[in-house]
């Protein structure tokens, strides 16, 4: 494979394209809702109409996936909900001035417009099962020109001066991390990337390596190209079969046409990659649990450092980034450093990609650049509360914390969520009305962590076990304010005392729930009456 | 090797370079509590009991596994640390049941031990009392899950010094166990070569001796150490 030859491709896709696409949803969340079906009858309404300028193309997730499955009919950009694979004909007699029977979106809502899309680029557009689908919008040009024209140190000094951080949750600066593993010395390094994306209400990796999984796959060749690795993993959940099978497909696909294997584009750098699934275990996206698994030891992780990036896979240097991360590494090497660097906020360069849900009118994936604050994002974008008012949003998964509906106008970036109690994470947004009591927001996460725990250090195992026991008895109205005072240092020390990120950031849902709706837990004390407190529920 | 020299508590110590700031302590005599570091075998960090204040590191360092570096200054017995040690403890406490006044390890116990030093007088927590299995079928050894404080001392010396392997971790958080081979009973083990490695290495009496009874059961730990260093040190 050579440049003509993937411009080839890219020519004769594109010259295969009809006039009128009719792009129908097959990710998870619309696939649930009957999308494969309804995709065969639009098929089979088109052949029927007879009519050579339509073509029906599977696309990857179009954002608004709790109206699914959607389907839209390009150019002209009409959006439908909702639809039935009974609708299908209706849709295809529209193109010809007839009436369509399921209800029409509105491609013009903020939920679109105030999106930047940069991960997503090709989401909802290219069919995530084709690679020449990705070729014509443009792919692998990024990793050809990166072997061919840059030395690996250009391309880390790109990623660094673009201000990538990682969007796995902690923000670790990834030009950084890329030159400690180049600069690390190892007969062998890898590269792997980490799809065990666990959070409850999280789904945007599931979602980018659905609907775009050789973006993944490039962005991870680069960066074994400047690390000096020849290896990769990604390391994604067994929950998650559509993208396993998806990613499957496109490595062969990669491999078939000469963008994985020996010697890619003719040059003298070899990298394959090999999915390893994971096991259920949510510790497993810690990344030394992650490695011990990879390994196929127990998923548990160990003291760092040694940091992979020094000491890793087999200890040897390894590279960790999430999907998010890799999938941003393609524009970047494409657009340049100071193009990423423009966009987003001062310290938190580009966009980051959220898992909208809970008690809000348009459920589903959104992209914003940095610096958007929560309120454009609940309220505008996602419509606000359908019956009452938004009480808190929760970012960050079970490591995160509540924002309560005050601070809404707290910008999106590592520092200012981080400055509330809360943290970016990988992208998890739970919004929570009015009629949701934060206790129990607070148990149930901490009933997560504490089920998760693998057990390896005892704050973490024993810790998360007794926060759940006296969350139980508050909820029961057996507690006292001393056993509130106790729940509050025993957090203390899970979060200052634990191993790893999942019991160092087991007790944040606790902590900030307390902190910002403390009389919800004083109102459920045995004691109420005492502290001068009497809420009645 | 080169020496470093770095400051615990106040008062200047110097190391060999690639020492942990748990040897390094040892050596000039400041304690530092423990419980899943057991000297011959490698250290994992779980216990936290030996976390350690470093300065200009936001983190809490766990000495074991933490090396010593040129003029850093360690705090190991701050009011925080007491207070976080002693949860801890407690929280081991009130995890499984742990009756000392039935117990072979009564008196030679390093939890027991370590609730004397941290001064723990009450526990704090209640007490989950899990229901937790006793494996007898061994005709020397036995083990009794109520006591088990989930160190892996015995996985590590097992694996490590006799070369076994028999002993492992199953399930995770609190319905995490230690097993032997493939969870069947420790009598039906294929692998265990009965050498009574698990039984020196473990800090309570999960792990004793058949045939001993309350507070009868001593071991000498510094065999395994004794062991190791023989085995390392042959020519």
């Amino acid at each position: 494979m050579d440049l003509n030859e993937l411009l080839a491709i890219a020519e004769h896709e594109n010259a295969m394209r009809r006039s009128i696409c009719i792009r129908c949803c097959t990710a998870l969340g619309c696939q649930s809702a009957g999308s494969l079906s309804l995709k065969q009858r639009l098929e089979e309404a088109v052949a029927e109409v007879d009519r050579t300028d339509i073509e029906v193309m599977g696309v990857g997730c179009m954002g608004l996936c709790g109206h699914g499955p959607l389907v839209r009919v390009d150019p002209e950009g009409t959006l439908y909900e909702r639809v039935r694979a009974a609708d299908a004909s209706s849709i295809v007699a529209a193109l010809d001035g007839g009436e369509a029977t399921a209800p029409k979106g509105d491609p013009h809502h903020p939920f679109f417009t105030l999106q930047k899309r940069i991960v997503l680029e090709n989401s909802g557009i290219i069919d995530p099962e084709r690679i020449e689908s990705y070729i014509a919008a443009g792919g692998y040009q990024a990793l050809y020109h990166a072997l061919h024209e840059m030395t690996p140190a250009e391309v880390i000094d790109v990623v660094t001066r673009s201000g990538l951080r990682g969007r796995g949750g902690a923000g670790y600066p990834t030009g950084l991390k890329w030159a400690t593993v180049a600069k690390s010395h190892g007969d062998r390094k890898y590269v792997v990337c980490n799809a065990d994306e666990g959070d409850p209400g999280a789904f945007m990796d599931r979602s980018i390596i659905e609907s775009d999984p050789h973006k993944v796959l490039e962005g991870m060749a680069i960066a074994a190209y400047a690390v000096g690795a020849d290896q990769g993993y990604v390391y994604v959940r067994a929950e998650y079969p559509l993208a396993i099978q998806r990613l499957q497909r496109a490595i062969a696909q990669a491999r078939r046409h000469g963008l994985l294997g020996a010697q890619i584009f003719d040059s003298g750098f070899t990298f394959r990659i090999d999915i390893r699934v994971g096991a259920g275990a949510f510790v497993c996206g810690e990344e030394t649990a992650l490695m011990a698994s990879i390994e196929g030891r127990r998923g548990q992780p160990r003291p760092r450092p040694p940091y992979p990036a020094e000491s890793g896979l087999w200890g040897r240097p390894t590279l960790i980034n999430n999907v998010e991360t890799f999938a941003n590494i393609p524009p970047i090497i494409r657009n340049g450093a100071e193009w990423f660097a423009s966009i987003g906020a001062e310290t938190s360069k580009g966009t980051k990609v959220f898992a909208l849900t809970g008690k809000i009118r348009h459920t589903g994936l959104i992209e914003v650049p940095m610096g958007v604050t929560l309120r454009q994002i609940v309220e505008e974008m996602g419509g606000g509360v359908p019956n009452g008012r938004v009480k808190a949003v929760q970012t960050g998964g079970p490591s995160g914390g509540c924002i309560p509906a005050t601070l809404l106008d707290t910008p999106v970036d590592y520092e200012s969520l981080q400055r509330v109690g809360s943290i970016m994470g990988s992208g998890g947004m739970v919004v929570m009305d009015d009629a949701t009591n934060m206790v129990d927001v607070a148990r149930f996460y901490v009933e997560f962590c504490k089920d998760e725990s693998c057990g390896k250090c005892i704050p973490c195992r024993a810790g998360t076990a007794q926060m759940l026991h006296m969350l139980d008895l508050i909820r029961a109205g057996r507690a006292t304010a001393a056993d509130l005072d106790q729940l509050e240092q025993l957090c203390m020390m899970v979060k200052e005392t634990s191993l790893c990120g999942l019991g160092q950031s087991a007790p944040n849902p606790v902590l900030s729930t307390m902190r910002y709706f403390r009389e919800e837990y004083e109102a459920l004390l045995a004691d109420r009456g005492s502290a001068g407190e009497t809420m009645d529920r | 090797m080169a020496a470093r020299t770095f400051t615990i508590d106040g008062q200047l110590i110097s190391a060999r370079e690639g020492e942990t700031i748990l040897q390094a302590a040892r050596d000039h005599g400041i304690f530092i509590p423990t419980l899943c570091h057991l000297d011959g075998v490698s250290s994992v960090g779980a216990c936290r009991l030996c976390l350690v204040e470093i300065e200009g590191s936001r983190m809490l360092r766990p000495a074991c596994v933490t090396p010593v570096v040129e003029e850093m200054v360690v705090r190991t017995d701050t009011a925080r640390l007491r207070e976080y040690r002693r949860m801890i403890v407690e929280l081991l406490f009130a995890e499984r049941n742990h009756v000392c006044a039935v117990c072979v390890a009564n008196g030679h116990c390093e939890l027991q031990d370590l609730a004397v030093t941290v001064g723990m007088d009450h526990v704090r927590f209640d007490y989950t009392f899990p229901y937790c299995e006793v494996d007898i079928s061994h005709p020397l050894f036995g083990i009794d899950h109520n006591r088990c404080v989930l160190c892996t001392r015995c996985v590590r010396v097992c694996d490590e010094v006799e070369g076994v392997h028999t002993w492992d971790v199953a399930g995770r958080g609190t319905d995490a166990r230690v097993i032997t081979d493939m969870r069947q009973p420790w009598g039906e083990s294929h692998s265990c070569t009965s050498c009574g490695k698990c039984v020196l290495a473990c800090p309570t009496g999960a792990i004793f001796r058949r045939g001993a009874t309350v507070g009868e059961m001593e071991r000498d730990r510094n065999k395994i150490a004794y062991i190791v260093a023989a085995r390392d040190q042959r020519w």
